[in-house]
């Protein structure tokens, strides 16, 4: 696997024609950018949004990520299970959730993917397999284990054959130093469970560089190996790479049912969430990693091979700024949870106040147009 | 006297419990160079230095189960929690060691600890970041628990844990960190542990409450024309029983208010504690204001679960109608 150097990657692809690099089809590279561009749109508009009061609560932007979640998702089948922490938005729309679902969930209005109820950092998508979304650190890794057990034990026990799935758990580089983590890796590792950690190492937990907050921060592999787990070291900014090594880590999780660590290096371009000052970090690191933006990386690489034209590009753009400008006209109409829903969702059962659940709009739509 | 919030005030017994004692220390994520989230350390690493100033690793067991060791070895560490949701990864540490290590060693080894922790909602922030779980470790027996709901308590409340020999859970509601001002002495001064304050005096009724929903009360108070005691508990356990008793065989009516989910709320240790010690003056069956059973909801729902000014009147007006 490619490993990289501190701090920033090279701003180009390699010089090395785009059928060397990928066996992608141009169709599919025509959808990660389509995938990181609206993602990117999205984020802008979710910032724009937060400065206008119209969210709340605690808001990460996941610009400068992109093309860890795009090509890690684009790695696996849709069946496979996605979890991850509160760094979300970008996972979920990776995973096909429409982007109004998850506008709305940070509006805090009832056609959000949790009602509402939770906002930025717990997107949900059960039809598409995202099972969050979660807002304690590290606390997803044994969740992960454990996704990945069920689908094991599906393939396995139930169906009596073999294992055909994979897991990809994401945690950040502060993740790293949660206890739960360890036990969710030693426990994957000891009955052969086919979850991929993947860690979305940006170099900072909130205002703690990972050098000042993380051992063997140079190595953090060697911290899987502990457990016996195959580790990777990958260069995060650039989709094509995250997608091919991505691949070949996922396809051997899968065949033979074991964990896996994948050191996905990579940088947010914004503070950790809305209100980071940045103090921590210089301008001039910043602007190295912009220059690798993983957005104008895919497109140029793209405009080499001859995949795409500049206008072919702006009009790829365009269409996403649509897609963002409609789901958030969606959210802003989506009324809000009706105080009645203070108590649904607690407990299936219906008893005393707590009167059951019904189902969040994204999984009976999803029903429907199954 | 200075004019301070919360925060302020805060920050200034730290500052004062550092210089007067090299055996204090902070821990705590990003309090150092960055001053905490909540800013409530701010200045203090440039002031004191890395060393007692300590940015620890994302680890809550880590943080609170090493600051465990600090204390058993004699020193005063002052660990912060960022916000009330991530004692879940430290409760074990705190059950299971910090509060039971008196008891373990039948009386050898101490654990002077105080565990600093914003809590409670009212902020727009989500489940886990607006939770009040003082309860869970009212519960356990071997640790003190406060809560402090003004500037001028907070500081002295503050000091007398830091140097109280056992360990301290020091809850700051985040709602009213910044809130308010109020006029706070420049000197160190200590609050006694276990004492209530009576922040109004009144015949008909009395209210019990602790943390931001003291302001809820005062609130409800001005409004109605009931003449009406409030109690502010200040210490949550060891608990001031004797000022509750006096007020309600007085008043003959209590009503308890506080943030936290109501089934096995603190309320409900109160109100047990009410009909043990006053059942022949009471006029009226105790009542509760409290959050509700469920899941601290997102900000747009926030307001509907947290005790409002309206929600305690209208239980003043059903009490007094009793
Ligand atoms: C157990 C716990 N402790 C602290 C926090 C507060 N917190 C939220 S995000 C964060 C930093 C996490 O950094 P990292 O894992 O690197 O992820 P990134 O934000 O870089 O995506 C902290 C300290 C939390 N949510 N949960
Ligand atoms: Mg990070």
């Amino acid at each position: 696997m490619s490993s990289v150097t501190d701090p920033a990657p090279p701003a180009t692809t390699g010089g090395r024609p785009l059928a060397e690099r990928t066996s992608a089809t141009p169709k599919q590279l025509q959808e990660w950018l389509r995938q990181m561009l609206l993602i990117r749109e999205f984020e802008i508009r979710t910032m724009q949004a937060y400065q206008d009061k119209k969210i709340g609560g605690f808001c990460h932007i996941y610009i400068g990520q992109e093309a860890v979640a795009v090509g890690c998702t684009a790695a696996v089948q849709h069946a496979d299970p996605i979890i991850t922490a509160y760094r979300d938005h970008g996972h979920a729309l990776a995973r096909g959730m429409d982007p109004k679902y998850c506008m709305a969930e940070m509006f805090g209005r009832i056609g959000g993917c949790a009602k509402g109820k939770g906002g930025s950092m717990h997107m949900f998508d059960k039809p598409n397999n995202l099972f969050g979304g979660h807002g304690i650190v590290g606390a997803q890794t044994p969740l992960g284990t454990g996704l990945a057990f069920a689908k094991k034990y599906q393939d396995e026990v139930i169906e009596g054959g073999v294992n055909k799935h994979v897991t990809l758990c994401f945690l950040g580089d502060g993740a790293l130093n949660q206890g739960g983590f360890y036990e969710a890796m030693n426990l994957a590792s000891l009955f052969d469970i086919p979850v991929i950690f993947v860690v979305e190492n940006n170099g900072y937990s909130m205002g703690t560089s990972i050098e000042r907050g993380t051992s063997m921060s140079h190595r953090i592999i060697a911290k899987g190996e502990g457990c016996g787990l195959a580790g990777y070291e990958i260069e995060g900014m650039d989709v094509i790479t995250v997608y091919e090594e991505m691949k070949k880590v996922a396809d051997i999780a899968r065949a033979e049912s074991r964990p896996a660590m994948v050191d996905l290096r990579t940088y947010r371009f914004k503070g950790h969430s809305m209100s980071d000052p940045r103090k921590y970090r210089t301008r001039d690191e910043e602007e190295q990693w912009e220059s690798g933006d993983p957005i104008t990386r895919l497109r140029d690489a793209m405009i080499g091979g001859g995949l795409i034209d500049e206008e072919g590009f702006k009009d790829l753009n365009k269409a996403q700024k649509i897609a963002v400008r409609e789901a958030i006209t969606w959210a802003e109409n989506s009324p809000e949870p009706d105080a009645s829903e203070l108590y649904t969702d607690v407990y299936v059962e219906k008893f005393g106040p707590y009167i059951g659940t019904s189902m969040p709009q994204i999984v009976t739509d999803a029903e429907g147009s199954r | 006297m200075a004019n301070l919030t919360l925060v302020q005030a805060i920050n200034l017994a730290l500052v004062q419990e550092m210089e007067k004692d090299d055996r204090v220390l902070l821990l705590g994520e990003d309090i150092g160079i960055n001053g905490g989230v909540f800013r409530v350390t701010e200045g203090l690493h440039k002031r004191f230095g890395e060393h007692r100033v300590v940015d620890t690793p994302l680890a809550e067991s880590g943080i609170i189960g090493t600051s465990i060791g600090l204390a058993m070895a004699g020193l005063r560490p002052i660990p912060e929690i960022q916000f009330d949701g991530f004692l879940g990864p430290a409760y074990d540490q705190i059950c299971s060691h910090a509060a039971r290590m008196r008891t373990r060693t039948r009386g050898g080894l101490t654990v002077p600890l105080t565990i600093r922790v914003p809590v409670g909602g009212g902020i727009h922030a989500p489940e886990l970041h607006s939770d009040s779980p003082e309860n869970i470790y009212i519960h356990q027996p071997g640790l003190k628990v406060v809560m402090p709901s003004s500037p001028y308590d907070a500081k002295g409340l503050l000091i007398a844990c830091i140097r109280d020999p056992d360990p301290c859970i020091f809850f700051e509601p985040k709602r009213i960190y910044r809130a308010f001002r109020e006029e706070v002495p420049e000197d160190e001064y200590v609050l006694p542990i276990g004492k209530a304050r009576t922040v109004c005096e009144g015949e008909e009724m009395t209210i019990v409450s602790w943390g931001a929903s003291v302001v809820q009360c005062m609130q409800a108070i001005e409004k109605s024309e009931k003449s009406i005691e409030l109690i502010d508990l200040r210490t949550l356990y060891p608990f001031d029983m004797d000022a509750v008793e006096a007020s309600v065989n007085k008043t003959g009516r209590c009503v308890i208010v506080h943030e936290a989910p109501k089934t096995g709320g603190f309320g409900a240790e109160i109100a047990a504690r009410i009909m043990e010690r006053c059942f022949l003056h009471l006029e009226a069956p105790v009542q509760r204001v409290a959050g509700f059973d469920t899941i601290m909801p997102y900000y747009k729902l926030e307001l509907e679960y947290l005790p409002d000014t309206e929600r305690i009147s209208l239980a003043i007006d059903e009490l007094a109608a009793y």
